[in-house]
């Protein structure tokens, strides 16, 4: 083997630090120059169940899981035993093991926790018949017995990761210095010499494998984000100071991430009830002067139309996060899928509108949320934020300057109290805060407490003061402003100078593949591959999802002869909603869709690709391939 | 300069000042207990020295929460049984606003029930008016959490098998450290009652029974009633949540015999609002979040802040 992409899984029970230890695992390649991505799978339960991590790096751009892996941790599941006989997870201790090597690539590396597996256990699952048929490299260690010789049982992690170190051939330096930055005392110096002694003991076997991982470098200074961080990041830097939610897989992320920031930034965070009166909460903290947020997954965002409606009648700035996983209903709680599109168009009643943005990837997470709120208060219309427990789980590295903005916290349309005296008001003294006039559909508020700027913000019909008003010619001119608001968000993005959309291979490629929020970048690696292997293909990222980018998307389709459109669920709502915004290209487009909780891998895209153009079903079962009308 | 220089204006203010200048005319039916609690509220704002800029009024859905459009304040009129988190919200942004939430007993003791427990249990500093008139009346007279058992309507033709809720009760179980109950019919004990409940520095619920002449002929109009600070039957400590919880099961069982016992039910003025506590605990700024925006303040930036944790 050759490869010089490292694809490292480390696999174990939910609980004993899987997490925690990749991400090291990740910065400390990050540090030594690499570029890193990571991968999360979990289960919906909190300790045992097998889980795994995966870290892509190489010395160029990864920004995508790769196809399969080539170096396996199993560390075991020591939830799977039980301090009684008789375990609690019945054979589940050699999941670890056994679960992940359907995906290991031919000639993988593996290196497996022996004080976890028994013999007889190796031999069911006929790890060395594999090994030879696949061409495995298999380093068996006693990584629990050298954890525990040096310091706890749980510190076989760090030994797992010394003993990587010297199998690919990096510098156990780069993880020493992350071991001192992160601990101190005995429990430092118990990790350090099992970071050590295991990259000792790994450095003796005789290396039959050649994967070696390369030391790369940076321009600048790199920092390891999820898309939830990025996310949350954005908001600090937009000025929100209040958020209030209620928890729920994976939207947590991000709730947590500003509950533990927010109070140093001299903000507020609630956990409360129910998710109607966080976004409520929200609401009201943002009527009060105040930038605010909430958001949740699909189940309890599903309680937010109520609070989201009455944002968009009240024209309350209001910034609300959805991320999404498997459903219908509580679905699959860690599990990702990309079927909240429609929900999150179409939720609550009325001809309601909202402004929806589904970010690609970690850098268009913290941009387009930026625009979010800047969208929310300028236009005084709720913003939702639309991504997936792929994004938000995945962690990449990015360069450190990319955050360095300046904050934002401007509250939009909003007067001061010189601006309301000069404003118009009616002759009863109340100010005309919901007038029929603006251009671009937006009339400016007040803020509660300010001299002068009393009006009524009310979920009812309302005349210019916010009386609630049932007279046609006002409901109309209400209607037809609230309704304008969009078409000037949509001009204002069309006009910048970056669009939120991306574009990916040759201008004049004969195929397309369109695609939304967490899926682009893996579609883009595989457009290279198509590309590489003689086909003709190019691929744009939408993300933005309403107001539709209409223009761009439809010069893309009239430039291509067929477009798949690849993503997440199992009914193409993204298909639907182009072919629903454009009014055609029926003909044009068909669909590939994987809706088993787990993202696309790039192989996958080229293969269902391939297999489209034949007009066959992909290869692999765990994918569907709709054709276009009419074919 | 503050952005909000109407909160804390210290000036003589007139109890007309809370009428809005402008239409609509109310819509509540002519007898509606509703123009008790407007009256009662306007004449208590005089009296608590705060001005239609510094208040913020806000309400939930059905005849109550019209409230907000026959009083001039600054006002939110919000959605069935969602006033108290938007109004909670409100206060932890900028504590300088006097705020104070209205519903009906639909709103706030069933569909808004969930949000009234915790309001409560949390103490947030707002002055919370249920308009109870036992009756859904902008729907046209279903039963609601508090029609009496065996009340029928349209929707409940074989009566209700339900108790009804105990308001007063559910407030005090969930941690409000003021409750009292009042009527329309007694402007004088309902405005000195809102005086005490707005000056109170943490959550004041009050049970405000309103007669619906249109949809709820039987209810009684809540006359004769006895004041139970001034009975000498009802001798409590209206400190001691023991005493105070008796007679509130007295209360609120006798009404449904027809005696309408009212007054002051509990008051515990040394229990720390939310605000205070999360002040205390440095969860939240001392100044009021909202006055940020329109200063000149350093705004930090994760860049400086946090992304130091991730290199």
């Amino acid at each position: 083997m050759t490869d010089q992409t490292l694809m490292w899984r480390i696999a174990g029970g939910s609980g004993d630090g899987i997490d925690s230890t990749s991400q090291n695992f990740a910065k400390a390649l990050m540090r030594s120059g690499l570029d890193v991505f990571t991968h999360r799978h979990y289960p919906s339960r909190i300790r045992g169940g097998h889980t795994y991590v995966e870290v892509r790096a190489a010395d160029q751009p990864v920004r995508s899981r790769g196809d399969g892996f080539n170096f396996l941790l199993a560390l075991g599941d020591s939830f799977a035993r039980s301090p009684q006989e008789g375990a609690y997870y019945g054979n589940e201790k050699v999941k670890p093991l056994a679960e992940n090597l359907d995906d290991l690539n031919e000639g993988g590396v593996v290196v497996y926790d022996t004080g976890f597996f028994e013999e007889e256990d190796i031999a069911e699952i006929r790890l060395e018949e594999r090994a030879q048929q696949e061409g495995w490299h298999v380093y068996p260690m006693d990584l629990r017995a050298l954890a525990r010789e040096h310091g706890r049982e749980v510190m076989r992690n760090t030994a797992g990761v010394g003993a990587t170190a010297a199998l690919v051939g990096k510098d156990v330096s780069y993880f020493e210095e992350l071991v001192e930055e992160a601990m101190s005392g005995e429990v430092m110096e118990a990790n350090l010499t099992i970071l050590e002694e295991a990259y000792e003991q790994a450095s003796e076997f005789e290396f039959t494998h050649d994967l070696r991982v390369p030391t790369g470098s940076h321009e600048t200074d790199q920092a390891l984000m999820s898309g939830s961080n990025a996310i949350a990041y954005a908001a600090l830097d937009s000025g929100c100071r209040f958020i209030a939610g209620y928890p729920m897989t994976p939207w947590t992320d991000v709730f947590t991430i500003m509950s533990q920031n927010l109070s140093d930034f001299g903000g507020i965070a609630e956990q409360v009830e129910d998710e109607i009166a966080a976004a409520a909460l929200a609401l009201g903290a943002s009527h009060a002067g105040v930038k605010a947020m909430s958001g949740s997954s699909g189940g309890g965002f599903a309680l937010m139309s109520e609070p989201l409606g009455l944002a968009e009648m009240t024209e309350t700035p209001l910034v609300l996060v959805e991320a999404m996983r498997a459903g219908p209903s509580t679905g699959m709680p860690t599990k990702t899928e990309q079927a909240d599109l429609e929900h999150v168009l179409y939720t609550s009643q009325g001809d309601s509108n909202r402004v929806v943005f589904a970010p690609g990837n970690l850098e268009e997470a913290y941009e387009q949320t930026r625009t979010a709120f800047q969208v929310a208060y300028d236009y005084q219309i709720p913003t939702i934020i639309l991504y997936d427990q792929k994004l938000g789980g995945e962690m990449r590295n990015v360069g450190v300057d990319f955050f360095d903005r300046e904050p934002d916290p401007s509250l939009g349309a909003t007067l001061t109290e010189e601006e309301i005296s000069e404003a118009a008001h009616h002759e009863s003294g109340k100010f005309e805060r919901f007038r029929h006039d603006p251009e671009n559909g937006v009339s400016p508020r007040s803020i509660p407490g300010q001299t002068g700027g009393r009006f009524l913000a009310s979920g009812n019909e309302h005349n210019t003061v916010g009386h609630i008003s049932e007279d046609p010619d006002n409901r109309k001119a209400q209607m037809d402003r609230r309704m304008r608001k969009l078409e000037h968000v949509r001009e204002e993005l069309d006009g910048r100078d970056q669009s939120h959309q991306t574009r990916h291979g040759p201008a004049d490629a004969e195929y397309g593949l369109l695609v939304w929020g967490s899926q682009q970048d893996t579609v883009f690696e595989a457009v290279d591959r198509l590309n590489a292997a003689g086909h003709d293909v190019k691929a744009l990222g939408v993300s933005d999802m309403l107001p539709y980018p209409e223009a761009e998307v439809r010069e893309f389709l009239e430039s291509v002869r067929e477009c798949v459109v690849v993503e997440m669920n199992a009914t193409g709502q993204f298909r639907g909603l182009t072919q629903k915004e454009l009014g055609q290209y029926g003909e044009k487009l068909s669909s590939l869709l994987k809706y088993d909780g787990e993202a696309f891998e790039p192989g996958e895209v080229v293969d269902g690709f391939e297999s489209s153009i034949d007009g066959g079903q992909p290869a692999a079962g765990n994918m569907k391939f709709v054709p276009a009308a009419g074919d | 300069m503050s952005a909000f220089t109407g909160i804390g204006e210290d000036r003589e203010i007139d109890q007309e000042e809370f009428t809005p200048g402008i239409e609509p005319q109310a819509t509540w039916c002519p007898g509606c207990g509703d123009f008790g609690v407007l009256k009662a509220l306007k004449g208590a704002m005089p009296e608590v020295g705060r001005t239609p800029d510094e208040t913020l009024l806000v309400t939930g859905i059905g005849c109550s929460g019209k409230l907000s459009s026959y009083f001039e304040s600054y006002g939110f009129h919000s959605i069935h049984g969602r006033a108290l988190p938007v109004a909670r919200a409100a206060k932890l942004a900028n504590p300088g606003l006097e705020v104070i939430a209205a519903g009906g007993d639909g709103d706030g003791y069933g569909i808004g029930g969930n949000h009234f427990m915790h309001t409560a249990r949390e103490n947030h500093d707002i002055t919370y008016i249920v308009f109870n008139n036992e009756i859904f009346g902008l729907t046209k007279g279903q039963t609601s959490p508090t029609s009496p058992k065996g009340h029928k309507s349209k929707t409940q033709p074989h009566g209700s098998a339900k108790d009804p809720v105990r308001p007063m009760s559910l407030s005090l179980a969930s941690g409000a450290s003021y409750i009292a109950r009042t009527a329309a019919v007694n402007p004088r004990q309902a405005q000195e009652v809102l005086v005490e409940a707005i000056q109170h520095d943490g959550f004041a619920h009050i049970d405000f029974l309103t007669q619906c002449p249109t949809w709820n002929k039987d209810a009684k109009e809540y006359v004769p009633y006895t004041d139970v600070q001034d009975s000498e039957e009802f001798e409590f400590d209206t400190g001691d949540r023991r005493e105070a919880a008796e007679a509130m099961y007295e209360a609120e069982s006798r009404l449904y015999e027809g005696e309408v016992l009212t007054g002051r039910f509990y008051h515990d003025p040394d229990r720390p609002s939310y605000g205070e506590e999360k002040r205390a605990q440095g969860d939240v700024p001392e100044e009021p979040v909202a006055e940020r925006y329109f200063g000149d303040g350093e705004w930090e930036r994760t860049a400086d802040e946090l992304i130091d944790r991730h290199t």
